[in-house]
């Protein structure tokens, strides 16, 4: 149809034309179709759990107490847990996605470039929940094994350290939950940061190298200055993915409300007290309050992803 | 042309639609009876060519469903209180009753060695006793070697109806679990949650001095060392089919309580104390009273054809008497304009 309309009007006009005004409220459509969903769901939740902020009010930030039988919340212990992971999970998984880019920026030998690169992205692309299971069954023992109860059996008895190296000895925790977040989003991190590096030009680098700079000084002295705010960007993103994830969590966190006590305790995110609660939520004030978790996370990682937007939409210097 | 071809192309894949929907019963809710209802279903389908779509989407969503009317039935694990019933119009009635098992992970004690009573097992849920040396748990294992090791609590971290009547068992036996009380979740006092019966089940098996909670189903097909549980006179039972029907043949089943009497911790030799039934929901005055009245020739067909197939993946079968009384309600019960809705013969 729309063929037979241009073959009609005036040949002067480039094929198409006539479609362009449709192209462009087409291409309208869609962007704001995508806005109008985001905001959809972020008034949805909040409007799901005003209940649950009216009556708990600054306390729902809190308190731990997470009570269904007696419809007390307090969002304390997830929060913190989201954030607690989220921040372990970055901090194990920055050095080694770091490793990874400059190495295949700087070191690695052609015929290894493409099956690293892919190695990389395939993690990527597993789906969470295998991670979950791969956690729970096989890291879980390992970790509670040659990790966990040496270090317990380091504490002196009756010492601080006792308390803080307390756990159930069995893998579980807010340690093993960063782990498996760490792995999931070394690959994010790992394939922005090659990008990254790629885009330094290859005369600054070799400028570098001509006055007789090491490898180590070309990648702290020029790549990473040269690409440090959008790298920026690129680690948020993966804070983001974090803070967010939930199947693979819920399997290795331990699932307990309230705040940890030690590191190898158990704990809860967000994410993960939504998936356990929300299917047999029965009570009015249960769901309120996970939607309002829910707004919540939503704020949390808006924030985090707002910084990552300003952070990356800016030019870097030269 | 090709329009008015699109559309009658699209008219009779919409009355085609429209007639396999007609054999297709809908139900949404529990995901512990799931395994039971889609056999059932497969039966019955290839018996009546009628249909069953069920999801397992949990007892709360069940609930929520049926509230919403956007299936024939809900189901759930966790009985609606008669006064709920009322003010929705909905019949309650159960299927099958399902056993929990307490599972242990003691280095040198094998499935059905140790011995708990309900108080005991509270006050290990509790955190009071913190040792598998207890003098309290000692009390009731003479001659069973039992390690000076630390007791870990594991519980589910997902809402769940096996959840539900584990803590109103607590509750029933222990008035120190009060505080606690009984829901699909709680505010556990110690331990670590795991998701569903298999992740419960992954933590216990990988923490030598754990004790968590199962369906008896999975116990049996995990081969997970379970508890015998003291019954109310005392006597130590092991949780099997027997010890659950043995609890639901002395239980009261009435329409008015929406069939669902309490089994936890029952008079009776050889009743296991903590078993429930699992419950479906129908409107008494059904909008559409067709498909009523497939849920209930599918349900009738059920209870008389399909007691085998609940004992093979270890459900237990309703008494024949419960299952004339629910018959009888459902012929005086269910009805649209004045007359019911399916009468069972």
């Amino acid at each position: 149809m729309a063929e037979l309309m241009v073959g009609a009007t005036k040949r002067a006009r480039p094929a198409g034309a006539g479609f362009d005004p449709v192209f462009r409220i087409l291409c309208f459509a869609a962007a704001t179709t995508l806005l109008t969903a985001i905001a959809g769901v972020l008034i949805s939740l909040l409007i799901g759990g005003e209940p649950a902020f009216a009556k708990f009010g600054l306390r729902f930030f809190t308190s731990t107490v997470w009570n269904p039988v007696t419809d007390e919340y307090g969002g304390a212990g997830p929060i913190v847990g989201t954030l607690i992971t989220a921040a372990l999970a970055l901090l194990l998984a920055l050095p080694l996605a770091f490793g990874v880019a400059v190495f295949l920026t700087e070191f690695c030998p052609r015929p290894l470039r493409r099956p690293i690169g892919v190695a990389v992205e395939l993690l990527a692309g597993v789906p969470s929940i295998v991670y979950g299971m791969w956690g729970l069954f096989v890291l879980a023992p390992l970790f509670a094994k040659y990790v966990e109860i040496p270090i317990m059996g380091l504490a002196p008895p009756g010492s601080i350290w006792e308390t803080i190296l307390s756990g159930v000895p069995n893998g579980s925790g807010l340690i093993a939950a960063s782990i498996i977040l760490a792995i999931m989003i070394l690959p994010y991190i790992a394939a922005t940061l090659r990008e990254l590096f790629l885009t330094v030009p290859a005369r600054v680098r070799e400028s570098a190298y001509g006055v007789g700079c090491t490898s180590l000084e070309v990648v702290w002295s020029v790549t990473l200055p040269y690409v440090r705010k959008s790298a920026i960007g690129a680690v948020m993103l993966g804070l983001g993915r974090a803070l967010g994830e939930t199947m693979a969590v819920t399997f290795v966190i331990g699932n307990s409300h309230g705040f940890p006590t030690g590191i190898f305790d158990s704990g809860s995110t967000i994410a993960s007290t939504i998936a356990n609660e929300f299917a047999e939520a029965t009570s009015d004030m249960h769901t309120s309050a996970l939607l309002a978790l829910g707004f919540v996370l939503f704020l949390i990682t808006f924030a985090v992803l707002a910084m990552a937007r300003a952070l990356l939409g800016r030019k870097d210097p030269v | 042309m090709i329009r008015t071809l699109a559309v009658a192309l699209g008219a009779t894949l919409m009355a085609g639609v429209v007639a396999a929907q007609a054999a297709i019963i809908t139900g949404a809710g529990a995901t512990a009876p799931a395994p039971i209802y889609q056999k059932w279903a497969e039966a019955y389908k290839a018996k009546t060519g009628v249909g069953l779509n069920y999801q397992g989407i949990g007892s709360g969503g069940g609930i929520k469903q049926i509230e919403a009317k956007t299936v024939d039935f809900g189901a759930s694990d966790k009985p609606l209180a008669a006064a709920d019933l009322e003010k929705f119009g909905l019949l309650q009635f159960p299927t099958v009753i399902v056993g929990i098992a307490p599972v242990v992970n003691i280095p040198g004690v094998a499935a059905g060695q140790l011995h708990l009573n309900g108080q005991v097992l509270a006050d290990i849920y509790l955190g009071e006793i913190k040792r598998w040396s207890d003098p309290r748990i000692a009390g009731l294992n003479k001659g069973v070697r039992l390690p000076n090791l630390p007791i870990t609590v594991v519980h589910r971290s997902d809402g769940s109806g096996t959840t539900f009547l584990y803590t109103s068992y607590l509750k029933a036996v222990s008035p120190a679990w009060g505080k606690v009380g009984a829901s699909d979740s709680v505010a556990w006092p110690v331990g670590q949650g795991g998701k569903g019966n298999d992740g419960v089940a992954a933590y216990v098996k990988q923490t030598p001095g754990s004790i968590g909670y199962v369906e008896y189903a999975f116990a049996k097909n995990n081969n997970l060392a379970y508890v015998d549980m003291a019954d109310r006179e005392g006597h130590f039972i092991a949780p099997n089919e027997q010890s659950f029907s043995a609890a639901a043949a002395h239980a009261e089943w009435r329409s008015a309580d929406g069939f669902a009497p309490t089994l936890l911790d029952q008079p009776g030799a050889n009743a296991w104390p903590i078993s429930g039934a699992t419950f479906i929901l129908i409107y008494k005055n059904p909008g559409n009273a067709a498909s009523t009245e497939s849920v209930l020739k599918f349900f009738d067909w059920c209870y008389a054809a399909g007691d085998g197939m609940a004992s093979e993946l270890a459900y237990v079968p309703l008494p024949a008497n419960v299952k004339t009384a629910i018959r009888h309600a459902w012929a005086t019960e269910v009805k649209a304009g004045g007359k019911p809705v399916y009468v069972a013969h």
